[in-house]
């Protein structure tokens, strides 16, 4: 690892990110513990106790569902709130998170990506943020430590701006937990990026005002109309606010999409997250070989940036999407979108799409096994829809009890079970 | 004027009207330059304890603050029947969020303010007995323990009315909803341990905690009005008698409020941090019958096939609450009086 430039200080992702939003000046913190976000709030407590952080006031809730109600609270009496979740913790603030979207409220909040359960997993992975995708909320994705702490001074911004809530979703331990040289935005800077919250709607006792009322059939389909509009202009916004963000901080973070080696890739990877690093080694290394293929990086899942992934695929013949998570019963989340990108081409020509299922609950996505799945993807003998590193033995074993006997017993510890009496690992094959 | 002291037994009612009290116990509502903070218009039915309950609540609390206040209301039947929009019945800045989050938007609230310094506007939260005592309860509970700036009031007309009389954690034993139908051999709600939120609000020795009824309407105004006068997490537990739910005459929300208070089945009393420091007593007591009979929802005790059995198990409630609170005068205790 290179030394650290002046401006940057060897530091863990939560402290970066903590340091970073209490830089942005929030007035109410609602924190309730859950891993792996618990270190940013943490972090942000000490900030606030310490006066370093003032005015605010910091909230320790009794779940997340009361954290996101404060944010509501705080956000629609005029306060920047923030708060950070993961996991089991998005989901139990479920019916808040759709509530603060619904009314607009420009609550910024920290998602460290983790697998929802059962059966119960820290690790991680993007189901708990997917689910979340069609709430109302722009969710940016950050590939690197850098680009989260970055990411929060532009989700103020956009939030802010267009009076809606953003989430930072950021790969929980692999980021979260990481330490390394991270710059944290200059106080003064972000001061000049960020002016002081001005909301669009107040509860004010000078001037008094019905939030939050019952709406019908006459104004809904309007109401709801209204909130995707204001997503589409995110998409423009999005774009202005990184750029507005490298000429004041001289760094690239946030935006749309990224390409990378893309301008004459035959095959292209699409994906969010941090495995964007271990992607781009991995393809760093097949164009060594001469293979033609590049990474497109998504950083703005929704809104869903249909014409720059659509521009940024133009020219390939095979798109291979690597995703951490899954639909169920379905197959990708991000392939859908990504299909209804290609179908805008105008060239009446398809590129083949292969969705790669990777990463789930913390499994280490190897460049290895990415190479693998790249390769098989470039011969066309890559399934649709594939398993990375699936353990087939371990499935058709629970598939042979499950037929054996009408009490197989829990799936999760039957797996479990097996793997300890073969002693066995999770496969790390060798190329 | 000098006011005579009032002596119960010369009002038919037992109640007390403003042209008894001296000038300084009137209530708020005989004001003219009353606050008015739940217009006329709203779409309660006719008869609705909720809707009489939060207007004298909220406009004490309005006077007390100097109309510096924020109220903030969980999803319910005073939240749909107060704002139809474009029409609003509040005269005040009001949110509705959702039906078990009001505390703690409350406290969000609360915080913002503390954090804009803004220590002039108070915040009133206020819910039904759903979004109180079942479905809100955590946030309730969370928001007590922290002991936030907020002053919430639960209108408990015992049972989730905005959707159509089920049984809530606030429903008496033996009454009849949707959820608890008057059929079989145990007809109507059972007989739990119950699940007294303002005990259990005491146990979080919060600043302050009191229940009230409508029929003693300057008593509910005097209990905001000290509420108002503490910082901290307050709890105010109102009964609020309901037409359509209680299968009660609409004229009858007054005297079955009363009647609860004075069968002894609804204690009446104010705590402080943790420790009973008032008790309304009983100024006529009566059995619990009187109060039961005026209810559709204890017909099944009292038609063809009579309970006098679960009659007497809730005469039984109501005579532990006046044991348990000391609700009867000492004289009226010994003496065992009981209207027949």
């Amino acid at each position: 690892m290179s030394t650290p430039s002046p401006d940057q200080r060897q530091i863990e992702g939560s402290r970066g990110v903590a340091e970073t939003v209490a830089r942005c000046r929030p007035e109410v913190i609602c924190a309730y513990p859950i891993s792996p976000q618990t270190h940013i709030v943490e972090a942000l407590s000490a900030l606030v106790k310490s006066g370093e952080l003032t005015p605010c006031e910091y909230v320790n809730v009794e779940s997340e569902f009361a954290a996101m109600s404060a944010a509501i609270g705080a956000s629609v009496t005029g306060s920047r709130a923030y708060t950070a979740t993961a996991s089991q913790g998005l989901l139990y603030m479920v019916e808040a998170v759709y509530n603060a979207a619904g009314l607009g409220l420009p609550i910024v909040m920290t998602v460290a990506n983790r697998a929802i359960g059962a059966p119960i997993n820290i690790w991680n992975d993007h189901s708990d943020s997917m689910s979340q995708r069609d709430s109302g909320w722009i969710q940016l994705y950050a590939e690197d430590n850098q680009e989260a702490l970055d990411l929060h001074v532009q989700a103020f911004r956009l939030a802010e701006e267009l009076s809606v809530p953003v989430m930072v979703c950021m790969d929980g331990f692999i980021l979260t937990h990481a330490y390394e040289p991270l710059a944290v935005p200059d106080q003064e800077k972000v001061d000049a990026f960020l002016p002081r919250f001005l909301p669009r709607q107040v509860l004010d006792p000078g001037d008094p005002i019905s939030i939050g009322a019952m709406v019908g059939p006459e104004a809904f389909t309007e109401v709801r109309y209204l909130a995707h509009l204001k997503q589409l202009r995110a998409l423009d916004l999005i774009a202005e606010v990184s750029r507005e963000f490298r000429d004041t901080f001289g760094r690239d973070s946030g935006g749309l999409v990224r390409s990378y080696r893309c301008a004459d890739a035959d095959t292209v990877v699409v994906a969010l997250g941090s495995v964007l690093g271990t992607i781009k080694d991995t393809v760093d290394e097949m164009r060594t070989e001469g293979e033609r293929i590049g990474v497109v990086g998504i950083t703005s899942f929704r809104p869903f940036p249909f014409e720059a992934v659509s521009r940024a695929l133009a020219v390939a013949n095979r798109v291979v999407v690597v995703e951490r998570a899954f639909s169920v019963g379905v197959g990708g989340i991000v392939t859908s979108d990504v299909r209804a990108s290609t179908a805008n081409l105008g060239t009446g020509r398809r590129p083949r799409e292969y969705t790669v299922v990777a990463g789930l609950g913390g499994r280490p996505i190897s460049k290895a096994s990415l190479r693998r799945v790249f390769t098989d993807a470039i011969a066309d003998r890559l399934e649709p829809l594939t398993f990375m590193d699936l353990d087939q033995d371990l499935v058709n074993g629970e598939l042979r009890r499950i037929g054996a006997s009408p009490r197989s017993g829990p799936t999760a510890e039957n797996l479990l079970h097996e793997l300890r009496v073969n002693a066995r690992q999770i496969p790390e094959r060798s190329t | 004027m000098v006011a005579q002291p009032i002596k119960f037994y010369q009002t038919g009612s037992f109640a007390v009207g403003n042209r008894l009290l001296p000038p300084e116990q009137r209530s708020v509502q005989a004001a003219p330059d009353r606050a008015n903070a739940l217009t006329c218009g709203h779409r309660a039915c006719q008869g609705c304890g909720e809707a009489l309950g939060a207007r004298y609540v909220v406009d004490a609390a309005l006077r007390a603050s100097g109309r510096q206040l924020i109220a903030v209301n969980a999803t319910g039947c005073l939240e749909v029947f107060s704002t139809p929009y474009p029409e609003t019945a509040w005269q005040l800045p009001w949110m509705h969020s959702l039906f078990a989050n009001a505390p703690a938007v409350a406290t969000g609230v609360a915080a913002a303010l503390r954090a804009q310094g803004r220590t002039d506007v108070r915040v009133l939260g206020q819910g039904g007995d759903g979004g109180t005592v079942d479905i809100g309860f955590a946030c309730l509970s969370g928001m007590f323990e922290r002991n936030d700036d907020v002053l919430y009031v639960c209108y408990d007309n015992e049972a989730y009315m905005n959707t159509g009389v089920q049984r809530s954690g606030a429903t008496p034993p033996a009454a009849r909803t949707a959820t608890t139908q008057a059929v079989g051999p145990e007809p109507g709600n059972v007989f739990g341990q119950g699940k007294n939120v303002p005990l259990i609000a005491m146990a979080h020795e919060i600043p302050y905690v009191a229940t009230a009824t409508v029929a003693e309407l300057r008593d509910l105004e005097a209990k905001v009005e000290y509420a108002m006068s503490l910082q901290g997490a307050r709890y105010l537990h109102v009964l609020v008698p309901c037409p359509l739910g209680w299968g009660s005459s609409s004229a009858d929300t007054i005297r079955l409020a009363r009647l609860a208070k004075e069968s002894g089945l609804f204690p009446v009393f104010e705590a402080e941090r943790g420790v009973i420091t008032g008790v309304s007593k009983i100024r006529r007591r009566v059995p619990v019958d009187d109060y039961l009979r005026l209810q559709g929802r204890y017909a099944h005790l009292f038609g063809a096939e009579p309970r006098p059995d679960v009659v007497a198990r809730l005469q039984g409630c109501a005579d532990r609450n006046i044991q348990r609170f000391g609700l009867l005068d000492d004289e009226m205790e010994e003496s065992g009086e009981v209207r027949q």
